[in-house]
């Protein structure tokens, strides 16, 4: 059984269509590396996932639920946690306080106030730098770090899948190697599911699993991230050879 | 020094007015990005809400009689529901629309309001005795204040007080913060967007109710126009503050109030008339050197 399902979806804005047609399903555990070029609709399509962005054709599933056209906060509470481009950190909250936005969603269950605290140890305890400045405001962080807390905090919310938008996006190479290092600790750990758009392909190579490539808003290539990274269709696809 | 202390107590209860009024626009531009007009209006109708209809000079009082502790809840829930109703009536509708579609509905709400009450009870101001006990003078450091000064002073820090202690201390001040930086960040963690946004028109709801208070025991009177002044003012106090930044409203709120005493008592008698004009020309002159406010909000990013 797939824990997300989109069948058909496509995304408009106005008179400009991002995403044409896009059909695939994510099973439970698998990591989805998704590539393409600027503009390819990688963003659109996640956000059309997370609710942001209504489709305007198509049928996304998640856990069981049609999620086509909920409400972001509908579709989060139901476990699809999504990270956006550009660490929307909540610049005059604290560390701790953007970390705990996102643990009212369980408010009212038995608990809840017991397990978010423990959630919040098991962040610190995966980056420790945020343990560390938890009382200072999450605008003074730097970027490898606003980009810690906003995946520890859409860890909080205890999802079953994760989206990240570039989680590379204007880091150093190190900062990144950490970043996803603790992604993939995370993964085993949790048995999270991973939606990551990156617009190269190298690190979908690096960490191993599933890679789509998108262009022009199509998916055009879906298959093993090693085998296709190091193919020649790849290549081809990505620079659209061929074609003129 | 006692003529000091008056001046001191004047402009302190003129801009806790502005200040109350600024904060209630302030919180509901945060949290999306509305400026709403209709905010001297919802003002006007709580004192109504205390009267009988008729179009008689003298008021026929209804709840206006009650005892403080009953009138005091009773007028705010009058304002935080009127409030909430406009959200889920009108501005609702219009969550998706830019500011200055926002706006005109605002205009226009204010305007419905402000008629209804007018077919209700004229536009002929009523007098009214709201809270009579706290028109006699108390004697501080040589001046004599009115109660009345005393209490608006002393309401509006412990509402400032219970707001930030609310906005810090709670998870629904948590979510709200959130909300007015990022909203679409914020429901994409599960923060429902109708729930905040109904809180804050409740509580910008029961502000304006606390000013309808104030006023209305102040000046003693009803008229559907006595929102409208307090509006402007704390329309402006928000722009100086920085749009959104609830801190900066209260502060901006606070300065308006001191300016406009102040050129009361140093202008020249002939310049008096034309008071406002002085204040106004300050207001463009912080404007100019300050576009952004005196607290620039975060998170004047685009929401979806």
């Amino acid at each position: 059984m797939s824990l997300l399902a989109l069948s058909n979806i496509s995304v408009r804005y106005g008179r400009l269509t991002a995403v044409r047609g896009v059909t695939f399903t994510l099973a439970e555990g698998e990591i989805l590396f998704i590539t393409g070029p600027n503009g390819a609709g990688k963003s659109s399509l996640l956000r059309a996932i997370a609710g942001v962005t209504p489709p305007a054709g198509g049928r996304i599933d998640f856990a069981d639920h049609d999620i086509t056209g909920r409400a972001p906060e509908d579709i989060a509470r139901l476990g699809l946690s999504m990270v956006p481009e550009g660490r929307d950190v909540f610049g005059s909250l604290t560390i701790e306080e953007n970390l705990m936005v996102g643990t009212g969603m369980h408010s009212g269950t038995r608990g809840w106030r017991a397990r978010a605290a423990s959630e919040l140890e098991a962040v610190y305890a995966t980056f420790p730098i945020l343990k560390e400045r938890r009382h200072s405001q999450a605008g003074l962080l730097s970027g490898g770090q606003q980009q810690m807390l906003v995946i520890g905090r859409a860890l909080m919310t205890t999802p079953r899948l994760v989206a990240i938008d570039e989680p590379s996006l204007g880091l150093a190479p190190n900062i990144t190697d950490q970043v996803y290092e603790r992604l993939i600790a995370l993964r085993a750990e949790r048995k999270l599911t991973l939606l990551i758009v990156e617009q190269s392909s190298t690190r979908a190579m690096m960490v191993g699993g599933r890679m789509m490539l998108m262009r022009g808003g199509e998916i055009v290539l879906d298959g093993d991230a090693r085998a296709l990274g190091q193919s020649e269709a790849m290549q081809a696809a990505y620079f659209g050879y061929g074609e003129h | 020094m006692g003529g000091l202390m008056q001046v001191i107590f004047d402009a302190l209860s003129l801009g806790s007015l502005y200040a109350l009024g600024a904060l209630g626009i302030a919180l509901i531009f945060g949290v999306m990005r509305l400026v709403n007009f209709a905010h001297g209006d919802v003002i006007a109708f709580c004192v109504f809400a205390l009267l009988w209809p008729s179009v008689d000079a003298v008021a026929i009082i209804f709840a206006g009689n009650l005892p403080w502790f009953l009138l005091i809840p009773f007028t705010l829930a009058v304002g935080a529901g009127l409030s909430v109703l406009s959200e889920v009536v009108v501005f609702r509708r219009f969550r998706r629309a830019n500011p200055a579609t926002m706006m005109i509905a605002s205009f226009a709400l204010g305007f419905v309001i402000r008629y209804f009450l007018l077919m209700l009870f004229s536009s002929r101001p009523k007098s009214i005795s709201l809270l009579p006990g706290l028109s006699q003078p108390v004697e501080i450091l040589g001046a004599r204040i009115p109660l009345l000064q005393l209490i608006t002073i002393l309401v509006t820090i412990a509402v400032l007080i219970g707001l930030t202690a609310f906005l810090r201390r709670t998870r629904f001040g948590l979510e709200m913060r959130a909300a007015a930086e990022n909203f679409t960040m914020a429901r994409m963690l599960g923060v429902r967007a109708n729930r905040v946004i109904m809180g804050a028109f409740a509580l910008s709801g029961a502000l304006a109710a606390a000013i309808a208070l104030i006023l209305g025991s102040q000046t003693g009177t009803a008229n559907i126009m006595m929102g409208a002044s307090v509006m402007l003012m704390a329309f402006i106090a928000t722009v100086i503050g920085g749009m959104g930044s609830l801190a900066g409203a209260v502060i901006a709120g606070f300065a308006l109030g001191a300016i406009a005493t102040v050129m009361q008592v140093i202008l020249p008698p002939d310049a008096r008339a034309f008071r406002d004009a002085f204040v106004y020309g300050a207001v463009i002159l912080v404007l100019i050197f300050r576009p952004q406010g005196l607290l620039a909000a975060r998170g004047t990013k685009e929401r979806v």
